[in-house]
């Protein structure tokens, strides 16, 4: 394997998970750094922390009856 | 062993006051050189037979136990550690817990999918949330909220350190992203910012003291029993499957709950090192997540299939005692009781975020 090749994994319906430190820059100008050994970055738009997951793309359900 | 060779641990908690014959047993034992006890051992063995597997004394006794592989406690010999007499009465007391964990989960049908639909289960937020973050957030007192902190000193002042144990039991990817997630928990090479230091801090903000088990007095068996899990998955090889299943549990569902710990703490005005503990953990789960499940449990049941069956076990036995747990607290805090064992701890109810 190439040393310098970062592993991304993409995940259905979630995040895109970058294997690295990275500086992500949104579409309105904001610049974000992540110096973790990996990064999960919101595809969803929902994350309130947005442009990382927050988990919000989770699927909700609404129980029959509350406990 | 040679009563030289005792060194007793300087620092360290110091011995809680026992809750029974069994953890009595391993406290007056504890006391003495290892050498000595084995009369005491005979005793505790009698008295572990017939415990209760989730009540305080059978609790306390195996926590004690496990953190002679830890950090001790002052003034216990650090040969304890590897006492084949009280390694002989661990095995008794955990054989009694494991046997209670095994006969109340429950794992039918083929294992792997057992693990897949567990875990899809967990990616689910069911609403509404009946959790003890959304109690706090709706309902919350500013004293439930410490002693929610008081609970957790027990695990989150050695964050990460029982599944460290798993490590060299690991191999390819699995292994590397174990680490990884290890790594982030310790700081990512930055002590201040490991969870176990932040979580001191957070103690500190809150006015509760962040010594290392300063609190094992004050908190009771269903705290005690979640951190006794993940010594015993961490502890055996055996039991990597469960570790690993416990881990993955866990890393799913933080991230939510402490979105839900953010806001209430918010809400109620507690200092921003106890806020920031949950912040980190949303951010930072959002990530262990995708690797745990991914990277660490998929890559595991590739190299050894066989082990569906305990990584199974490790979710669901994670899910049954945090729901004993989350039961007990909010039993306590709706009939309007302290969820501690004594509370000085949190004596103050009417008191105000500093």
């Amino acid at each position: 394997m190439t040393a310098n090749l970062v592993r991304v994994t993409v995940e259905p319906g979630g995040p895109v998970v970058i294997h690295s430190a990275v500086e992500i820059r949104t579409d309105d100008g904001t610049e974000v750094t992540s110096d973790r050994v990996a990064v999960a970055v919101c595809t969803c738009r929902r994350s309130r922390t947005y442009p990382l997951c927050d988990t919000s793309h989770r699927r909700t359900e609404r129980r029959a009856s509350s406990p | 062993m040679s009563r030289q060779l005792s060194t007793p641990t300087p620092g360290g908690a110091s011995l809680p006051e026992p809750r029974g014959p069994v953890s009595s047993t391993v406290v007056d034992l504890l006391a003495t050189p290892p050498a000595r006890g084995r009369q005491h051992l005979r005793r505790g063995r009698r008295f572990a037979i017939e415990a209760d597997p989730f009540g305080e004394d059978l609790t306390l006794a195996l926590h004690l136990c496990y953190e002679l592989h830890y950090h001790g406690f002052t003034g216990v010999a650090e040969e304890w550690e590897w006492s084949p007499d009280l390694l002989r009465l661990r095995a008794l007391l955990e054989h009694r817990f494991a046997t209670a964990l095994h006969d109340l989960v429950d794992t039918p049908g083929d294992p792997v999918e057992t693990v897949a639909s567990a875990l899809a289960d967990l990616l689910v937020d069911r609403l509404p949330v009946d959790d003890v973050a959304s109690h706090l957030k709706s309902a919350g007192e500013w004293w439930q909220a410490k002693e929610l902190f008081v609970h957790r000193s027990i695990y989150h002042l050695k964050e990460g350190d029982p599944h460290a144990w798993v490590i060299p039991r690991l191999q390819g990817r699995a292994k590397a992203a174990l680490v990884a997630v290890e790594f982030d928990e310790y700081g990512g090479g930055d002590p201040r910012r490991a969870h176990a230091h932040l979580f001191a801090e957070l103690l500190d903000a809150a006015g509760l003291e962040d010594g290392y088990l300063h609190y094992l007095h004050d908190v009771p068996a269903p705290a005690i029993a979640t951190v006794n899990l993940m010594s015993m998955f961490g502890l055996h090889r055996a039991l990597r499957g469960a570790l690993v299943g416990h881990l993955a549990t866990a890393e799913i569902t933080t991230g939510p709950s402490a979105k839900r710990m953010v806001g209430a703490l918010r809400a109620m005005g507690a200092p921003e090192p106890c806020v920031r503990f949950y912040t980190e953990h949303i951010e930072a789960d959002a990530v262990h997540e995708q690797l745990m499940r991914h990277d660490v449990v998929g890559d595991l049941l590739d190299r050894e299939p066989w082990l569906a069956a305990d990584v199974a076990f490790g979710i669901q036995a994670t899910n049954l005692l945090e729901g004993r747990l989350t039961d007990h607290l909010l039993s306590s805090w709706r009939a309007g009781r302290s969820s501690l064992r004594r509370t000085p701890a949190v004596d103050d109810r009417t008191e105000r975020p500093a």
